[in-house]
């Protein structure tokens, strides 16, 4: 199929699209935004988190044909440019990012939380991600990168 | 494979009709894990997400009508006070994402013996709303699961919705996992106290399918909810609720801890519930 989706804002299509293929097939391998990784393949790890309409879901478990028409942002088009997402800055200001392969599935969960709860507390952004495994080490600095985020101004 | 987007439920039905094959897709959290791993290559998908109608719910009277994809993550925002275990059960799926997509309905068509809403659904009294080019049926839970992954739906039919009544006395709803989230059950427990005394408890992941303790309502339906429960009540009620299930030894546990987990979560739940019934007390047991 022809598949035609708005991505980061941009209208984007990719011919010869499976409808099977998932969502995180497409963006990495049709569409070249590999920000989102591809790790489970089956909703247990997050590091392929997106936002599909405006809620954020594993895209490794919508399928190509179901993202027909829809509205994808993904990690890459969190930044405005050169100037990072409050998220992002975050993480880097805390120092949260080890082998960086969570990182974006982290970031975009943590976006998401952020937006519908400007001040968490510590249970919601715990439970918030829940989904997205880091193998690297713990989580302390990731929560604290959420904490800080939570004290930045989003951008408009 | 053939990719189905029908925009209306008739239009799905037509399409089931004609294409028995199709498998259904909603949340895609049980069918893409099968074609990511290609453990399954179905002939044809049937996409459930345009149509517009599955994705509400109604509130009639005492029940409420879930379409078949409304996801968990409603069911714990917008139906926390009419189905309370429902929500309970949905807060335990999977993560935030999965819960995002993931629905009830799509839970029942799997019919994993570990879904979480299984047990809820059938003490809650759920009807599950069958709809094809025939007309629509409604199929109590309890014969809706009649076996491993298997349902009661007939090839040319699709999951339309889920009636629940609203709940009419505490609910609870209560799992075992290694961790705390993102966690398949090794058992699972729900229970249900209606108005007259009535006791419904059920046990999930721990059979080949759901299944209602019978025996142990029955024998908390006798000894009353008038005064806090009793420990040795409680205890036997756990017990009893134990013995309902038919677990498997599997690497998530044995059969023997499944037994006594199910005895020890039936015995918290009763006491949970039995707080929520007088508002407010002490817990009497566990």
């Amino acid at each position: 199929m022809r598949l035609r989706l708005t991505v980061n804002g941009e209208s984007r299509q990719a011919d010869d699209v499976w409808e099977g293929e998932s969502l995180l097939f497409v963006l990495r391998e049709r569409l070249g935004l590999p920000g989102s990784k591809n790790a489970c393949e089956q909703g247990e790890c997050g590091s392929c988190t997106v936002y599909l309409d405006d809620t954020v879901v594993c895209s490794c478990l919508v399928a190509a044909g179901q993202a027909e028409g829809s509205r994808v942002r993904t990690v890459e088009g969190l930044a405005d440019g050169e100037r990072l997402d409050r998220v992002q800055q975050s993480f880097v200001d805390a120092g949260a990012v080890q082998c960086g392969f969570c990182t974006p599935g982290l970031v975009v969960a943590a976006h998401d939380l952020l937006d519908r709860v400007p001040h968490p507390a510590e249970e919601e952004v715990r439970e918030a991600l829940a989904g997205n495994l880091c193998r690297c080490t713990g989580y302390e600095k990731i929560l604290e990168a959420v904490r800080l985020a939570a004290t930045r101004e989003p951008r408009a | 494979m053939d990719f189905l987007r029908p925009a209306t439920l008739p239009d799905a039905l037509a399409m089931k009709a004609d294409r028995p094959d199709a498998v259904p897709i909603a949340g895609g959290t049980d069918v893409m894990v099968e074609l990511n791993f290609d453990h399954r290559r179905p002939d044809a998908l049937l996409d459930l997400t345009g149509i517009a109608e599955l994705t509400r719910w109604d509130r009639t009277g005492n029940a409420i009508r879930l379409g078949a994809t409304v996801p968990y993550s409603r069911v714990i925002t917008e139906l926390g006070d009419a189905l309370p275990a429902l929500a309970m059960a949905s807060r335990t799926v999977g993560s935030p994402q999965i819960r995002n997509r993931g629905t009830v309905a799509g839970n029942l068509g799997a019919a994993s013996p570990a879904g979480d809403t299984h047990p809820v659904l059938l003490v809650a009294g759920a009807e599950v709303e069958a709809a094809s080019v025939r007309g629509s049926r409604r199929i109590p839970a309890e014969e809706f699961y009649v076996g491993v992954k298997r349902n009661a739906l007939e090839p040319d039919e699709l999951i339309s919705a889920v009636y629940l009544p609203v709940a009419a006395g505490p609910q609870q709803f209560a799992k075992i996992g290694t961790r705390n989230a993102m966690v398949i059950a090794v058992c699972s427990f729900a229970l249900a106290l209606g108005s007259g005394g009535t006791v419904r408890a059920a046990v999930g992941s721990a059979g080949p399918t759901p299944r209602r303790a019978r025996a142990a309502e029955e024998f908390l339906a006798e000894a009353g909810l008038d005064g806090p429960p009793r420990a040795e009540v409680c205890g036997h009620f756990g017990e009893l609720v134990a013995t309902a299930a038919d677990p498997i030894d599997d690497v998530r546990g044995s059969a023997a801890y499944r037994r006594h987990a199910l005895s020890v979560l039936a015995r918290r739940a009763l006491a949970w519930a039995w707080q929520e019934y007088q508002g407010k007390g002490e817990r009497t047991c566990a």
